[in-house]
């Protein structure tokens, strides 16, 4: 138990040393309490379930040329709004960069930020699916530490 | 509904104050859910604007505060909140993961009390209550000053308004002294006193909006006043209180429309495609010859022909069309330049002058002159009230797509046809619109009678325009960036800009008091040039809905000014479709408030609100 508790704040510590989470996360941490104890789990699920559907969409309106900057770059903003809340970092970074590209009417640079926005996001994915479940088996006694 | 304010809650205030947020990301959704919950407020989540205002429509006086982000599938949050503000009169909070300058400005604009930019943290959700008890103590310090405005414009009119009607009486005035002292100390009790004092809140339907509007145009708008409409609607349960804040409201959002309209029309008319070529003919020759009038009032300039807009077509289908249409037109009766008094409804087209001639005649006396501003805004009503008699039928059904248009300023009338007119701005393409904006701006200043239509002219005569452009710089000095000294030729305009800014200044205290334009830290002076650029260049495709546009409109007295580098260029400095572009959006605010057109394009653009 005390060597999960320890892997747990290890995990936790180093998503946000890695840059994966930010701030925001650390908010969620401090929303759950006993009225929902899973909180931050359950933001967690319902932000990839929606962002899985708007991939998809961002994908296929990639796929039509000649590209529709206008509406990718709206299809992005709202992305990157949704991963706001759960403090993917990264994947926020990535959608900076493919909004930029957009404005630019850089179909190139939009279709390879797209593909490395999509890592990230899978990346980060597994990264909290384990951090959860090693949460869940140690007990709540690590999660609304502030990382130093 | 009582205020929330009132019993059970005071003693906990803010606690239990009741939220509805508004997001279609259901992820948010929660998060925001659960943050208000753990400041003890009572939260209704949103998945859809719509929704939101059905339930606001149907619980009036069920919700304090609404928190709404800005991008939203089915209807932009901009939009909606102008619904809630005119409609329910509560504070609104945009959200949004962009925290650019255009679109917070654009923000404030409509009258969010803020902007919050996402991820939100819980502590900026913990104030928000701050937003609702200041719109309270605002609401009650405009009524009374509102009031004591009235009186003065009263005693102004003469005599004959000296009825037993409306007068002031004494304790009226005392009342609402009383109402104010106590306002100004918080604490529960005296927040609840106020807000029980102040009456149940009045949900504007649009039938009891339609009678306001058909009173205000009935009255004049020069003449308006809260009693008088009260007294012309028959409504036995409203109070002056409620109709004095509307009214407010409502030459707030007639000045917002015609802003946009400008906004809209340097854009170039992206989205004009209804507007045929010969439709800019029309609104060419309009504005021709309304500007060309010198203006010192004289509305006789104005003749816009309002047959010549009528001809033009109005497309209905495009609800911007609509609005423009109706700013140009119908003011087929040349209107008496003279200050201000446009007494009658024909005087469609002086209530834009009006306002010229106000300020002309005012001067300096407009500035910090709360009656004047208040005229000037009569005299944006009026025109809209002009409009009505002139008989154009403005459908407003056209007006909004995605609204049914179940209100019909049938008041307003504005006609498709008008549609030109304001379409004008529209259908230039970018260059043209500053000029001639300008020109009728001249009007006031009799400046540039050449100036008149031409839409796409970027360089034309500049001589009116320059003196528009003081204009702007008041504009923006009213937001705190003092744009002033690029434009030269704010000597013609003394008067006139300062009274704009007043008028401003007026309208963006009582419509935006709550509003805080620090608290979102915006840094005017830098930003309204950034935003205005954006919007100018239609980086936040103002042309995507007609809500947008309108948004652009005009702001009076709005930062628009904020490029004064840009102004300070001479019209024929426009020619350069660079400049054209950067400066429209602060030439048309000079303009617009000279700008005949306007005061139909407010009686559009406020029917259309409303339409929902």
């Amino acid at each position: 138990m005390e060597k999960n508790q320890r892997q747990v704040r290890l995990m936790r510590q180093s998503l946000f040393d890695q840059g994966f989470l930010d701030e925001q996360f650390i908010q969620l941490e401090e929303l759950q309490d006993d009225a929902n104890p899973n909180f931050v789990e359950e933001i967690a699920t319902s932000y990839y379930q929606d962002s899985s559907r708007s991939l998809q969409t961002i994908e296929l309106a990639l796929e039509k040329t000649p590209h529709d900057f206008n509406k990718l770059d709206g299809y992005m903003h709202q992305f990157k709004g949704s991963s706001s809340s759960i403090g993917a970092k990264k994947v926020k970074a990535e959608c900076q960069q493919f909004r930029e590209y957009c404005k630019a009417g850089n179909g190139e640079g939009c279709m390879r930020t797209f593909q490395a926005l999509k890592r990230e996001h899978a990346t980060l994915k597994k990264r909290l699916e384990a951090y959860f479940q090693l949460a869940r088996q140690a007990g709540p006694i690590e999660t609304a530490c502030r990382p130093k | 509904m009582e205020s929330s304010f009132s019993s059970p809650r005071n003693d906990s205030f803010p606690a239990g104050l009741r939220v509805l947020v508004v997001d279609d990301d259901p992820t948010w959704l929660k998060i925001l859910e659960k943050m208000l919950k753990k400041c003890s407020y009572e939260v209704t989540t949103c998945g859809l604007a719509r929704d939101a205002l059905n339930l606001l429509r149907e619980k009036k006086d069920g919700y304090d505060i609404v928190v709404s982000d800005v991008n939203m599938p089915d209807m932009d949050g901009f939009k909606l909140l102008e619904h809630v503000g005119l409609e329910m009169d509560l504070p609104v909070i945009m959200m949004s993961v962009d925290g650019e300058t255009s679109r917070v400005m654009k923000g404030v604009q409509h009258g969010a009390c803020d902007y919050l930019l996402k991820p939100i943290r819980m502590k900026e959700l913990r104030n928000i209550w701050q937003h609702v008890f200041r719109k309270k103590i605002h609401e009650i310090r405009d009524i009374e000053s509102h009031e004591s405005i009235e009186g003065i414009q009263l005693i102004r009119n003469g005599s004959d308004q000296y009825d037993e009607g409306y007068f002031f009486s004494a304790e009226d005035l005392t009342s609402l002294r009383k109402r104010k002292d106590v306002d100004n100390k918080y604490d529960d009790k005296d927040f609840s006193d106020c807000s029980s004092a102040k009456k149940a809140r009045v949900v504007w339907s649009v039938d009891l909006h339609q009678k306001f509007v058909k009173a205000v145009h009935q009255i004049g708008f020069d003449k308006v006043g809260p009693k008088k409409i009260l007294d012309l609607m028959n409504v036995p349960w409203l109070t002056r209180e409620n109709v004095a804040s509307h009214l407010q409201k409502y030459r707030l959002y007639l000045s917002r429309l015609q802003k946009e309209n400008d906004i809209k029309s340097s854009f170039g008319g992206t989205k004009h495609s209804d507007y045929s070529s010969k439709d800019l003919q029309g609104i060419l020759s309009v504005q021709n010859s309304i500007n060309i009038q010198q203006n010192d009032v004289a509305h006789g300039s104005y003749r816009f022909s309002g047959n010549n807009l009528v001809a033009q077509n109005a497309d209905p289908k495009s609800n911007e069309g609509d609005i423009k249409g109706i700013v140009s037109e119908p003011v087929a009766e040349p209107k008496k330049g003279t200050t201000g008094n446009i007494p009658d409804s024909q005087k469609t087209r002086s209530s834009q002058m009006d306002f010229n001639s106000s300020y002309a005649e005012t001067q300096k006396g407009l500035v910090g002159n709360v009656p004047d501003s208040q005229k000037i805004r009569s005299s944006q009503m009026r025109v809209n009230h002009s409009f009505a008699s002139v008989e154009s039928e403005v459908n407003l059904t056209a007006f909004d797509s995605t609204i049914p248009a179940t209100y019909s300023w049938n008041q307003i009338q504005l006609e498709k046809e008008h549609k030109p007119l304001i379409q004008l701005n529209n259908g230039f393409s970018k260059p043209p619109l500053p000029g001639p904006q300008h020109h009728f701006q001249a009007d006031q200043l009799q400046s540039i009678p050449s100036i008149s239509s031409r839409p796409s002219i970027p360089g034309e005569d500049v001589t009116g325009s320059s003196k528009s452009k003081p204009s702007y710089s008041e504009y923006t000095n009213h937001h705190g960036s003092h744009v002033s000294p690029t434009i030269s030729a704010t000597d013609s305009f003394p008067g006139q800009t300062k009274s704009c800014v007043v008028d401003h200044q007026l309208s963006e205290t009582i419509s935006t008091s709550t509003s805080n334009m620090k608290n979102q830290g915006i840094n005017l002076s830098t930003d309204l040039e950034s935003a205005q650029r954006n919007l100018i260049l239609g980086s936040t495709s103002p042309f995507a809905s007609l809500d947008d546009e309108f948004q652009i409109c005009w702001y009076q007295g709005d930062c628009y000014g904020m490029n004064l580098e840009l102004q300070n260029v001479e019209f024929s400095e426009y020619t350069d479709p660079i400049h054209v572009t950067e400066v429209p959006a602060h030439l048309y605010d000079a303009l617009r408030f000279e700008y005949p057109c306007d005061p139909s394009e407010y009686s559009v653009l406020d029917q259309g609100l409303f339409i929902a």
